[in-house]
């Protein structure tokens, strides 16, 4: 913030990520004092309020996104859908953190045990895995086409490869069943509870949007100076050339 | 591409071309089987003392080891795959030679293919003979599972070789790529295997493997489609 040579769209307020962080904020305080206790979990159940937007908003929408964003960028070749698939996997990357982290709080006081083998906490686990895979391999690529085709064939075949990972692993627990686990199921909520629940979802999708919105931005203005650069004529000649034939 | 030459080959006489030369240079410098087979030796060497043998008996130590083996030296078979290319960029006139770019995949995919299986025909017996299995009757099953999963392991390993290549990591990408794709493939083969070697019928891994083969098909087709995009154009 010290170069006042910026544009001042960097200094711009992002609005929708302020609003996003203040209903998020406005969604725990809820969560914690206005919401009752559950009456077998206790304060444990609290953390439904972080973890299930998370796994939806981290398992479907972002994957969805990178996968579908990745499919059409192979189609149509229009960098802005890599940029989106790049931003949703950047930001579901974080969802599926958290997911993964507090699965195993509430799974410790609640299953007793931090983690089980359970199908889709694996499903969870491997597609992380998937996730970081792609973000690694982006970081791996400095041209920009194939960065992008490249990401772009990961999204879409981990996108084939949910059902399997999905079907193997619930194959695997149901032929080993697991000692007893306490599975919370999906009660019906009261509706104290349920408003919170509409709330956090609500607000993380709202963060989700935001921050996606944000990074897609980022990645426009690194794309913007990238562009600038290769403008300038090389100081080498182009090494590279067609192939003798 | 031009088709200079007068009846270029069709797409699988051309992936066998192809998967000959890699052969043939496999065959020629012997480093990536040899090391594989190595590997496979030293890992059932390590698996045996990482484990309490008297705690855990050896047919069910077994099926882990063999499928953690063959996940592991595919891989360093399979990243050779396009890394042997790179040098002199000699992909460069594999692609401009008169093939579909579906036959080099397949060409290469083919060569990665005799690879794991050569591994795998050393290994299974060195497992036997290390963990005293009963290999006799259930070898022929045995070796169907084990080809189901090498033609999985190959599509896959193929087309993310061929990517991580053309990457600062090289080498190093292609298991964090690779890795959680073959999931869906170690526990599969690896619960039919312990089934077999428990001696319960083939019928009960039946399930396992329709997963098996249907990994197979659909990664087969969706990484021999993929692999155009991951070269230059």
């Amino acid at each position: 913030m010290t170069t006042p040579a910026t544009t001042d769209d960097r200094r711009r307020i992002d609005w929708l990520l302020t609003i996003a962080v203040v209903a998020v904020a406005a969604t725990f305080i809820r969560a914690i004092f206005f919401t009752p206790a559950e009456a077998r979990q206790g304060l444990a159940q609290k953390i439904f309020y972080v973890h299930a937007p998370s796994a939806f908003i981290g398992l479907y929408v972002a994957f969805g996104i990178v996968a579908i964003a990745g499919a059409l960028y192979l189609w149509l070749r229009d960098e802005r859908l890599d940029r989106v698939a790049a931003s949703a996997a950047e930001v579901g990357v974080i969802y599926m953190t958290v997911v993964l982290i507090t699965g195993p709080m509430w799974g410790k006081p609640i299953w007793g045990t931090w983690w089980t083998w359970d199908a889709r906490l694996t499903l969870t686990l491997f597609l992380w895995f998937v996730f970081l895979g792609y973000l690694i391999l982006r970081g791996a690529i400095e041209d920009h086409d194939t960065r992008a085709r490249y990401s772009a064939v990961l999204g879409v075949l981990g996108a084939l490869l949910v059902p399997f990972i999905h079907l193997s692993v619930y194959l695997f627990r149901t032929l080993h069943p697991m000692p007893i686990v306490l599975k919370p199921g999906h009660p019906s909520l009261p509706n104290s509870m349920l408003a919170t629940f509409a709330m956090s979802f609500v607000s993380f999708t709202l963060l989700f949007v935001a921050l996606l919105r944000a990074r897609y931005r980022l990645a426009e203005r690194v794309d913007a100076l990238v562009a600038e650069e290769e403008l300038e004529p090389s100081p080498m000649p182009n090494l590279r050339a067609e192939p003798i034939r | 591409m031009s088709n200079r030459t007068p009846v270029p080959p069709g797409t699988f006489a051309a992936a066998v071309l192809i998967a000959r030369k890699d052969l043939a240079i496999e065959f020629r410098t012997r480093s990536a089987f040899l090391a594989a087979i190595v590997f496979s030796l030293l890992a059932i060497v390590i698996f045996f003392f990482a484990w309490d043998a008297t705690a855990v008996s050896a047919v069910d130590l077994a099926p882990g080891v063999l499928w953690v083996i063959f996940t592991f030296s595919g891989l360093l078979g399979l990243h050779r795959s396009f890394g042997v290319e790179e040098a002199d960029r000699a992909i460069d006139a594999l692609l401009a030679s008169p093939v579909d770019r579906e036959a080099v995949f397949l060409g290469k995919a083919l060569a990665n293919l005799f690879f794991v299986l050569g591994v795998q025909a050393l290994a299974i017996p060195a497992v036997a003979i290390f963990y005293n299995l009963p290999l006799g009757r259930v070898l022929a099953p045995l070796v169907g599972i084990a080809v189901l999963a090498a033609i999985g392991l190959v599509s896959i390993g193929t087309l993310f070789s061929a990517m991580a290549a053309n990457t600062r990591l090289a080498e190093l990408l292609l298991p964090v790529l690779a890795l959680p794709f073959f999931v869906p493939i170690i526990l599969p083969a690896a619960q039919s295997t312990a089934r077999l070697l428990s001696g319960r019928p083939i019928a009960e891994a039946m399930s396992w493997l329709r997963i098996l083969i249907a990994f197979d098909i659909v990664f087969l087709v969706a990484c021999a489609l993929a692999f155009p995009f991951t070269l230059e154009d």
